[in-house]
């Protein structure tokens, strides 16, 4: 066996491939999508020598196992997980090798939600306008992993990086998401803004690449009626008609029609693909652009 | 014109109405490509257009108001013909709505000119205006779970076309062959931002 491919014997919860994803196109509905951890996946490329737009695969929760069909070198990163080859424990978070029809399996996460795996020389699917990412809103790009799929791998271009501890942070216990005033941010009751700024939501076990959802405390509008179809950016905070927010992930809808109440930190976004459902989410608003809303007015007399 | 604050990277621009924002697109379009303005994403929709991927956008926010937009230019290129068969389940529905025999609602939506206002919902998806003078027509209060690809759709001020099988609330007046979206293909949608559309009846 010596064709540079892999054969997907797990494919798990949910395993995708995905790279730096294809913005650009989001004025042809076209979603950006990409590595939901995209420092998990930018360390494991870097790890297997891999430049950082090659495609990695995805994991959710419980992981996957693949037989590469050549020797190739792996890393994998994100949630920490017990990582083994043909059954003997193998290092998370190093580079490892492995040797052509061995078993490569990426176990449940012992916490976070997505594992990534990087394989020296990538996934190299057709890509589709640029980007191998798998697009689970539009269905672009390859479909999630089924069991006994066979994917392609590029050649590898550099060695392996030489390290023996990689630092990388540990998923969140508690998610705290920094956040300005969106577009209709105005749409809302003060008293509404305040429960987002000051009240504590949960991850939702809704929440999916498109979105993450939480529980909590509904925001109360202070405009009611519909809001015309208008474009929307990743981190985007949507208050769907139940009145519970949703953070725009990589998948998510380039148009909308719900307001956008805030924009979540890009930088914050990492921690929340690794949140697991009932975990805290604190929004710390800094309402940058806009005033800050005045605190309802207290009535005199009875 | 109104600026909004849209995350980090982002402005949002909301307009008066449709034809004031497909002539900001437009503008924003010009400057970008003279190199005026730098922005990876220029996204028109229903009365906003969307820029993201911008170094400073407070420094944009305080100089939009003032650009002078000429109104959308007339455009040079020729009109797309979409080939359409009127046989869509809901075409009397529509009919009653605006008060027409079934057969005119064919007649009305062939001689219209339209434009792709924005896209959106899936990829290719284009939200087309030109129905004029029309009532909007409601989405079906249970949308359906699924719509073929190549449907011909009304819903609101617009007409659009799935792109390919999937749930819609859009009601169905008739299909067309063309392919709206194909990857391998440059460009991969057939309906951009700004292309002038006609449907041409075919015979059933």
């Amino acid at each position: 066996m010596t064709d540079r491919a892999l054969a997907v014997v797990r494919s798990g919860a949910l395993t995708t491939v995905q790279d730096e994803g294809r913005p650009g196109h989001a004025h042809l509905g076209v979603p950006r999508s990409g590595a939901l951890d995209r420092p998990a996946a930018a360390l494991v490329n870097r790890l297997v020598g891999n430049p950082p737009e090659a495609a990695v695969l995805e994991t959710t929760l419980n992981g996957c196992a693949v037989r590469p069909r050549c020797a190739v070198t792996v890393a994998v990163g994100g949630a920490p997980c017990p990582v083994t080859v043909d059954g003997r424990p193998a290092p998370w978070g190093m580079p490892v090798r492995v040797p052509a029809g061995a078993l490569l399996d990426v176990g449940t996460a012992v916490s976070g939600v997505r594992a990534y795996l990087a394989l020296s020389g990538g996934v190299a699917v057709e890509p589709v306008l640029g980007s191998r990412s798998t697009d689970l809103l539009s269905g672009l790009g390859p479909p999630p992993l089924v069991d006994g799929a066979v994917l392609p791998l590029g050649d590898a271009a550099f060695a392996h990086a030489r390290v023996d501890v990689v630092p990388q942070p540990g998923p969140p216990s508690e998610l705290v998401l920094r956040l300005t005033a969106g577009p209709r941010a105005d749409w809302f009751t003060p008293e509404a803004l305040r429960t987002l700024a000051t009240r504590a939501y949960r991850v939702s076990s809704a929440s999916n690449r498109i979105g993450l959802r939480t529980e909590g405390p509904p925001l109360d509008r202070a405009v009611g009626g519909e809001l015309p179809s208008e474009g929307m950016v990743l981190g985007a905070v949507q208050v769907p008609p139940d009145g519970r927010p949703v953070v725009f992930l990589a998948d998510h809808p380039t148009t909308g029609g719900y307001p956008v109440v805030g924009v979540v930190r890009g930088a914050d976004l990492a921690r929340a693909a690794q949140a697991v459902p009932g975990t805290r989410v604190r929004f710390v608003v800094t309402w940058a652009l806009t005033p800050p809303p005045a605190a309802p007015v207290p009535r005199s007399g009875p | 014109m109104k600026v909004l604050p849209m995350g980090e990277r982002a402005l949002l621009v909301e307009l008066a109405d449709g034809s004031a924002a497909e002539a900001l697109h437009a503008e924003l379009l010009r400057r970008r490509a003279t190199g005026e303005l730098t922005v990876r994403e220029v996204v028109p929709a229903a009365r906003t257009v969307l820029l993201n991927g911008l170094d400073a956008p407070a420094r944009l926010a305080a100089r939009l108001p003032s650009w002078e937009i000429p109104p959308l230019p007339p455009r040079a290129e020729d009109v797309l013909e979409l080939p359409v068969r009127y046989d869509g389940p809901d075409l009397a529905d529509v009919a009653a709505l605006w008060g027409v025999p079934v057969r005119e609602v064919p007649r009305i939506h062939a001689a219209a000119e339209f434009r792709v206002a924005f896209c959106g919902f899936a990829p290719g998806f284009g939200y087309l205006t030109g129905l004029g003078g029309l009532p909007d027509v409601p989405r079906r209060a249970t949308p359906r779970t699924t719509v073929p690809a190549g449907s011909v759709g009304l819903a609101g001020p617009y007409t659009g076309v799935y792109p390919r099988p999937s749930p819609g609330g859009w009601q169905l007046i008739g299909t067309t062959e063309a392919v709206l979206w194909d990857h391998a293909r440059v460009p991969a949608a057939l309906l951009t931002p700004g292309v002038r559309v006609r449907f041409v009846p075919e015979a059933r």
